[in-house]
């Protein structure tokens, strides 16, 4: 177990970087903050729904490289999938992080694989978590958004 | 490195005997993620020296009696260290009286207590509360608390963006003839500066604002006289100056503190209890209602004795000279940038600071692994990120016990964050 071999992979660097996800969305059809108060992370999540399927998630705020990874990683991971298969995805992440579970992605979200190596790391789970939880509480309650 | 700075020698130039004095502390011989313990989270909490932790444990092993109740001997023996430490505490600030320190949990609960026991009475709707941008949170919540709750004003000394200093400039229209409170740090717990109370007092008491100075980063490191500070309160905690967590501290003149209401009422404050009324006891007894950290207040008595045995004048020299030993170091460290003015004199042992395009968090992981505890993130201080526009820092942060060689290991690990970052 190494930082490097753990948490700053190049993919979660790359992530981190990437701005291609990061803006705010004015036609969102769903938005909600998330903050971690004792280190500062706090991003807000937006949505564009069509039906039950979701179009497009964008974030924006500030973050550690783990937290920003992570929501560039949701963005991707979220996008053409109905609430239900996004649900899964998100209850598959969580397990990956929180109970130390094997996850079982499809081929396509293999890059959230990446993610494993933070749960060596117990205070930087909540940071990997962050922008999902927050996009999971919406869309446990989507009436709720913006 | 050494050869490249021919003028610099790991150990610290100052009169203290630091290799002595770490042995004094048994955390030091840990390891930390596999790698010697550097502690540098010393804003956060100090370490605490053998004699203090025989105090706490001596109470619970020879005594553990309640104080100021039983006719017995150890209950008396108790009794008696325990307010002991009230005068260790008033002769370490040169307080007139003992009756003028009242223990509390905290350096917020001192400040709660001033904002319950004094402000609540005192200030009314229309009146106005100065502080500064560069406040703890636990100087800064309590007063806009109030402020709203009052319906006063809240006004803030804004810093200078360029260095975090305090902007004077509008002193005097900040501190006016509404002004009732004023509150200021002695030492910002971010970047170390210490700002120029004295002008800041002086400007209250021409107003005739209660004035209330936060000494929970400042009282640690200095030779305090609160006769000459001349401030109406000061607030600070143990845990930052060697002693145990759980004991803070309020100095407050007596007459004021006789003037105030209790905040917590119960056991132990009261005079005389009957069915009608209820009489309190005089300052300090009837601010501690309750059985108080008894254990806590005697370590603290032991802590107070080991730093002036150290002494402080000799303790913030080293401190200095840690700070600009760091400050020289760092400047090797591309894309590092620090927080606090540029005259070093103005600051105590505290660095804060950014490396690149690494997020505070992420450079303190990397630290850690290194065996380094620093702090990261906001530091209980938001409007002073929001004035400075940044989303944290790392803070190194210094005391006696620490070494050049310490900081030569953190400029190491700094380096390993920008290679990761870079």
């Amino acid at each position: 177990m190494s930082l490097e071999e753990d948490l700053y992979k190049e993919i979660i660097l790359e992530n981190y970087r990437s701005k291609k996800n990061r803006s705010r969305m004015d036609d969102a059809d769903l938005a909600s903050e998330g903050a971690n108060p004792s280190c500062g992370d706090d991003v807000e999540l937006f949505v564009k729904l069509d039906g039950d399927r979701v179009v497009a998630v964008t974030y924006d705020g500030i973050g550690c490289s783990i937290c920003c990874a992570s929501a560039n990683l949701l963005c991707e991971a979220m996008k053409g999938k109905t609430l239900a298969e996004a649900m899964t995805i998100i209850g598959e992440y969580r397990k990956m992080l929180l109970e130390d579970a094997t996850p079982h992605f499809s081929d396509d979200l293999a890059d959230l694989e990446a993610m494993q190596g933070v749960k060596h790391y117990p205070v930087r789970i909540k940071c990997a978590l962050l922008a999902w939880n927050t996009v999971r509480d919406m869309f446990e309650t989507p009436a709720s958004g913006g | 490195m050494q050869q490249s700075q021919p003028t610099m020698e790991p150990a610290a130039r100052t009169s203290l005997n630091v290799e002595a004095l770490r042995r004094d502390f048994p955390i030091l011989t840990r390891t930390m993620r596999g790698k010697p313990f550097i502690y540098l989270d010393n804003g956060a909490t100090s370490l605490k020296p053998q004699s203090v932790i025989d105090e706490e444990v001596r109470y619970y092993t020879e005594l553990s009696a309640n104080i100021h109740r039983g006719v017995y001997e150890f209950s008396e023996e108790a009794s008696e260290c325990y307010d002991q430490t009230r005068g260790i505490v008033a002769r370490f600030l040169n307080a007139p009286s003992e009756r003028e320190i009242v223990f509390t949990k905290s350096a917020t609960e001192s400040s709660n207590l001033i904002a319950y026991g004094w402000a609540m009475k005192n200030i009314k709707q229309g009146d106005e509360i100065c502080i500064s941008e560069i406040e703890h949170h636990a100087n800064f919540v309590p007063w806009q608390a109030l402020a709203e709750r009052l319906g006063a004003t809240l006004r803030l000394i804004p810093i200078d963006p360029g260095d975090a200093s305090l902007d004077l400039s509008d002193l005097d229209r900040l501190i006016n003839d509404r002004t009732r409170l004023v509150g200021i740090t002695a030492m910002s717990n971010v970047t170390g500066y210490m700002p120029p109370i004295e002008r800041i007092l002086a400007r209250a008491r021409a107003v005739g604002a209660v004035t209330v100075v936060d000494g929970a980063q400042w009282v640690s490191h200095a030779t305090v006289d609160v006769q000459k500070l001349d401030a109406d309160f000061l607030i600070f905690s143990a845990h930052k100056m060697c002693g145990p967590t759980g004991v803070g501290v309020l100095y407050g003149r007596e007459a004021l503190l006789n003037e105030m209401d209790p905040f917590l009422f119960g056991g132990d404050m009261v005079l005389r209890v009957r069915k009608e009324k209820t009489v309190f006891r005089k300052a300090p007894e009837k601010f501690e209602a309750g059985t108080p950290n008894i254990a806590g207040v005697m370590a603290f008595g032991k802590a107070i004795e080991y730093l002036q045995n150290v002494g402080m004048k000799a303790i913030h020299e080293h401190e200095q000279d840690l700070l600009r030993y760091m400050v020289e170091r760092a400047s090797e460290i591309d894309g590092l940038v620090s927080y606090g003015p540029a005259d070093l004199s103005t600051r105590g042992g505290i660095f804060s600071f950014n490396v690149g395009d690494a997020h505070p968090h992420d450079t303190g992981n990397i630290l850690d692994e290194d065996g380094i505890a620093v702090r990261t993130g906001l530091h209980c201080a938001h409007p002073l990120m929001q004035a400075l526009g940044i989303p944290g820092t790392v803070r190194a942060s210094f005391y006696l016990y620490n070494t050049r060689a310490e900081v030569d290991r953190l400029i190491e690990s700094i380096h390993r964050v920008r290679r990761i970052f870079s």
